[in-house]
């Protein structure tokens, strides 16, 4: 018998799951053929803000890549966007023209966001918030570093107000309400929300009714009906959704709200399925993915044949998905006569709590704060738990309830291995036990990259540790640390904690006193326990050389052929005719094969041999030129581009900044190599938003940017502040970097560092926290003072000569024939 | 080559190499390299990692094994065996101290060549 045709109407996360599940059980049951006016794949839309902020890339968050398609032998059209459907012929039209026939057809066309129809709505710089589209729109316009007006103070208002700022720019919400997110909060507890996000440098109005949107040829502003006017440069509409369900409607299929669908999700037309947030069932419509799966799974089942599998709209849950802020709110709010509420406040320590009740059932909670108990309130809603015998204890949570049924591993225990565990990436906890026994998996970071489970929204992180728990027992142990090597059982973090906390001053009395298990460790702990020692110890340890990888023993690069190579220090990228004539001088006196122009402007001279190093590095050191310390696990460069001096578009004198940073930095030693460069204006053209950390000038100072890379992995930086004047960016510089220097694991570069301890931690001692800033600059120049020793000039006089020359040569009496 | 069996070649101070550290031996069949592991032993190999001929004398000395400049194989000094995953090996050269001097088996040295 021939396949049934199988068309997708739409290619968001609801059908991609019901497709997921079809495959599943029925792999060769259908020829599949989708249409998406999305040009590309399936991804997690629920993502977007963590992609907006720069946590997350949209590689990171799609879920079926192409090869997914190509595997499953099923047809995906990008971009290409369905305009007719014709129910007697069978058949979908797209908007260029191709016909497709199906014996089955899903309707998956998701929601649009709503447009206030004010004056100036569809200028220029007015975006909505709902696809990767509007979020590189929204990173596009951040990177003038304006002003963003977003309208709506719900939870996508907020989340791309935080990207927002994140990206740099200056961001204000209106909302129309008298309160942050009115739907779930209370008025105390919106006020609590508005002040955890003000206190991001967010400004929040309130009671605003948006008027006109101002601009002539694009935004320029947004006016209130009070007369305010709010300038911007981007305008983002975030005030709701609504069904896209006109194409059904053209078709005759019946429409209300939403696309009206039965228990079953068939249409009026019993070949047409309606699915996901286009879908109206039991007269709701929903914009959440959690019951968008259930349905998923109604659809495949029925395609399967299952006519008995039905959908019932159940409670669901969601999280505010801002680093930092947590939110958390699940079940119904509205206010009925018949309903009541607990709540729970405590002001200072930002912390609130509210449960809706019906009866003796809870329906509605909601937790600002301290959000950890809210998957169980989650639980008692959905499964109607009568808690009249903890009804005065109940809102303090778990911890404080007794008796065994609550006991969240029992509870995880008794579900069925078909049960959902991860909303977001549909998977159940057979899946997960499976995976840990095939695998071996032993922490929760093998099990989300080996299931996905919680590695989106992270809101099932503590039922999947309970999964690995039930399947491990003690074998699993959540706070294991990944050991330094197999040396010893400790982390990096505990080693530089006890350093300090013991005084720990040479590497042998530490393994000594941490009970390393070899005789003097190995290469992997020694590196990084040499660098741990010369940062926390300044000018009181004593660098052990045979505890450096050669490079920075012999203070150049090996080659492959054991040659090495020879870079000075080109202060900011600029040099000059001495400088030149002196490297041209030395390639001809030692006949050095390569000379090339770095990545990091500046010279390399390749091909040196061993023994010629310390007369190279005389000759360049005559000319003034030292060591580039292009070897280093410390400051390599600091590029920079012209700058005022000749550029016409120069705002600052980026070319001086850059040899003043360069000349005060150079000589630290760093977790990992720290790069570095400062360009004159936005158009960038020192590459700076790609460093460890760069300078971008602007009119008004100078922005420090930091967290950027571009070698194994490619990220743009991050904004930490603006620096009025260069001796202020200079301190905020050295204030990070010793930061980074005291809390970095060794080869952690500082963007890995800022995604383990996280970006506000650091603002908050770097920029907002003078004090705190000050001290760790201080700090910084205190080592400096014992860091700035040209260590070529060191070996021309003699230091270390036994690197570089022989131990003896030997002649053997040849043998005779 | 029967005319050095036997014979013993002297590389030079003992006291000379550095501990945890390692010296070069300049030598008609190739560079030798002379370790001194933290207990004060000292190991001979050729100087040449059997991955890629990395110079081992530019390693890490750690126990009584060397880790490779170039790759990071880890090399037993004992009888210069790759440890771990990695297969391989690099000739050892018998070695003896007597007076404080580093004597090298010319036997070893001269197979080097062959
Ligand atoms: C010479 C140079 C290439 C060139 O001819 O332009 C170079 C050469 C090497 N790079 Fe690089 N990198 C050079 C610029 C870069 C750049 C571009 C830049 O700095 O603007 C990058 C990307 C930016 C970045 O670091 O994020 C770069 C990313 C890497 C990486 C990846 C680092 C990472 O964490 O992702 C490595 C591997 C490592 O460090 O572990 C690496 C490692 C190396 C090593 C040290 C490999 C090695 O261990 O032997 C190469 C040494 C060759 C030598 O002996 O000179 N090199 N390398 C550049 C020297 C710049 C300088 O003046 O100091
Ligand atoms: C920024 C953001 C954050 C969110 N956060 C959360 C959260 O934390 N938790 C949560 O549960 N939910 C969240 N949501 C909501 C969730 O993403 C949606 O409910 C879900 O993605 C809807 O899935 P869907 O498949 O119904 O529709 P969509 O994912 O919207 O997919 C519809 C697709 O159909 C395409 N399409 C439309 N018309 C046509 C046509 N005529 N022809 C061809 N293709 C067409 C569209 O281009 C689109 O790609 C968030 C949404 C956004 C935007
Ligand atoms: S990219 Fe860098 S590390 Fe790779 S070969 Fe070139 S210089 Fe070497
Ligand atoms: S050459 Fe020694 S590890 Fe590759």
């Amino acid at each position: 018998m021939a396949k049934q045709k199988l068309v997708v109407i739409g290619n968001g996360m609801a059908p991609g799951r019901a497709l997921e599940k079809l495959l599943e059980t029925a792999p060769d049951a259908y020829e599949i053929v989708i249409f998406n006016a999305e040009s590309r794949v399936n991804y997690d839309r629920i993502m977007l803000s963590p992609v907006l902020s720069g946590e997350k890339t949209f590689e990171e968050i799609i879920i079926h890549g192409d090869g997914w398609y190509i595997k499953h032998g099923i047809t995906l059209y990008k971009g290409v966007k369905i305009t007719k459907i014709d129910r007697d012929a069978k058949t979908v039209t797209s908007e260029t023209g191709i016909t497709e026939s199906y014996d089955k057809l899903i309707i998956a066309t998701g929601s649009s966001p709503f447009i206030i129809p004010v004056p100036g709505h569809n200028l220029p710089g007015v975006v909505t918030y709902r696809d990767l589209d509007d979020v590189h729109a929204m990173m596009l316009a951040a990177k003038s570093r304006g002003k963003a007006v977003v309208i709506g103070g719900g939870l996508l208002g907020l989340e791309a107000a935080a990207g927002l700022k994140e990206q740099g720019m200056d961001v204000t919400v209106v909302h129309l309400m008298p309160h942050l997110m009115e739907r779930q909060l209370d008025p105390a507890a919106g006020y609590l929300l508005q002040r955890a996000v003000e206190s991001r440098g967010i400004n929040v109005i309130c009671k605003a009714n948006t008027k006109s949107i101002e601009g002539a040829t694009r935004v320029t502003g947004v006016q209130l009906d009070d007369g305010t006017l709010l300038h911007a440069n981007l305008v983002v509409m975030a005030v709701g959704i609504r069904p896209n369900a006109t194409l059904a409607k053209e078709a005759g299929i019946a429409v209300n709200r939403g696309i009206v669908v039965a228990p079953d999700m068939r249409t009026s037309d019993p070949d047409i399925f309606a699915l996901g947030e286009c879908a109206e069932a039991s007269g709701q419509v929903f914009g959440l993915v959690a019951p968008l799966y259930e349905m998923a799974n109604v659809v495949a089942a029925q395609l399967c044949g299952k006519v008995d599998a039905e959908f019932k709209p159940t409670a669901t849950a969601t999280k505010l998905k801002v680093t930092g802020m947590d939110l958390y709110s699940a079940g119904d709010f509205a206010d009925a006569p018949d309903r009541e509420e607990i709540v729970l406040r405590d002001p200072t320590r930002g912390q609130y709590r509210r449960l809706v009740l019906q009866g003796n059932q809870i329906i509605g909670a909601v937790m600002y704060g301290d959000t950890g108990d809210g998957p169980w309130f989650f639980d008692m809603i959905k499964r109607g738990i009568d808690i009249s015998e903890m009804r005065s204890t109940v809102i303090f949570g778990q911890s404080y309830q007794g008796g065994a049924a609550l006991d969240p591993l029992a509870a995880v225990a008794a579900l069925p291995d078909d049960a959902e565990i991860c909303g977001c990436n549909g998977v159940c906890k057979g899946k997960i036990t499976a995976k840990i026994t095939e695998l071996g998996l032993t922490s929760l970071d093998e099990v989300r990259a080996h299931t996905k489970a919680s590695a989106s929204c992270g809101s099932c992180t503590g039922l999947v540790e309970n999964v690995i728990k039930l399947q491990l027992g003690d074998a699993y142990n959540p706070a294991a640390v990944t050991p330094m090597c197999g040396c010893t059982d400790l982390g990096h973090d505990d080693v530089r904690r006890l350093i300090k906390a013991k005084s720990l001053k040479s590497i042998p009395q530490l393994m000594q006193e941490l009970g390393w298990k070899t005789s003097c460790g190995c290469a992997k702990c020694r590196p990084a326990l040499n660098y741990y020692m010369i940062c926390d110890w300044p000018g009181e340890y004593v660098d052990d050389s045979q505890s450096r990888f050669i490079n920075e023993r012999v203070h150049a690069n090996i080659q492959k052929d054991g040659t090495y190579s020879v870079v000075p220090r080109m202060w900011g990228g600029l040099t000059n005719s001495k400088e030149l004539r002196a490297i041209a001088d030395v390639v001809d006196k030692f006949a050095i094969p390569t000379v090339k122009v770095t990545g990091g402007q500046r010279i390399d001279m390749l091909g040196v041999k061993k023994e010629d190093l310390p007369a190279v590095w005389a000759d360049l050191n005559k000319a003034g030129m030292i060591s580039g310390a292009a070897y280093a696990k410390g400051l390599r460069t600091v590029k920079t581009c012209v700058g005022t001096d000749w550029c016409r578009f120069g705002t600052q004198d980026s070319t001086g900044l850059g040899v003043k940073i360069e000349k005060f930095m150079w000589g630290s030693w760093t977790p990992a190599k720290l790069k570095m460069a400062v360009s004159g204006c936005p158009r960038n053209c020192a590459e700076a938003t790609c460093k460890d950390i760069g300078v971008i000038c602007v009119d008004s100072g100078y922005e420090i940017h930091f967290a950027g890379a571009a070698g194994l992995d490619i990220h743009g930086t991050q904004v930490l502040g603006h620096a009025k004047s260069e001796d202020e960016a200079i301190e905020i510089i050295a204030a990070l970097t010793q930061l980074y220097r005291e809390q970095g694991r060794y080869l952690e570069r500082i963007y890995k560092w800022a995604k383990r301890v996280g970006t506000p931690s650091i603002k908050a001692a770097v920029i907002d926290d003078l004090e705190k800033r000050r001290a760790l600059h201080d700090r910084f120049v205190f080592s400096q003072t014992f860091a700035q020793v040209d260590p070529w000039e060191e070996r021309v006089n003699g230091k270390d000569a036994h690197e570089f020359a022989a131990m003896a040569e030997l002649r053997l009496p040849q043998a005779a024939e | 080559m029967n005319m050095i069996s036997g014979i013993w070649l002297d590389a030079g101070a003992a006291d000379d190499v550095p501990v945890r550290g390692a010296r070069v031996i300049k030598s008609p069949f190739g560079d030798i390299a002379i370790f001194k592991a933290v207990d004060g032993t000292l190991f001979a190999l050729r100087d040449k990692c059997p991955h890629k001929g990395g110079p081992l004398s530019q390693g890490i000395v750690h126990g009584h094994a060397v880790t490779c400049p170039l790759h990071n194989w880890v090399i037993s000094l004992v009888d210069g065996e790759a440890q771990g995953a990695d297969k391989g090996c690099t000739p050892k050269i018998p070695l003896k101290v007597e007076n404080g001097r580093v004597l090298l088996s010319g036997e070893a040295i001269a197979r080097l060549g062959a």
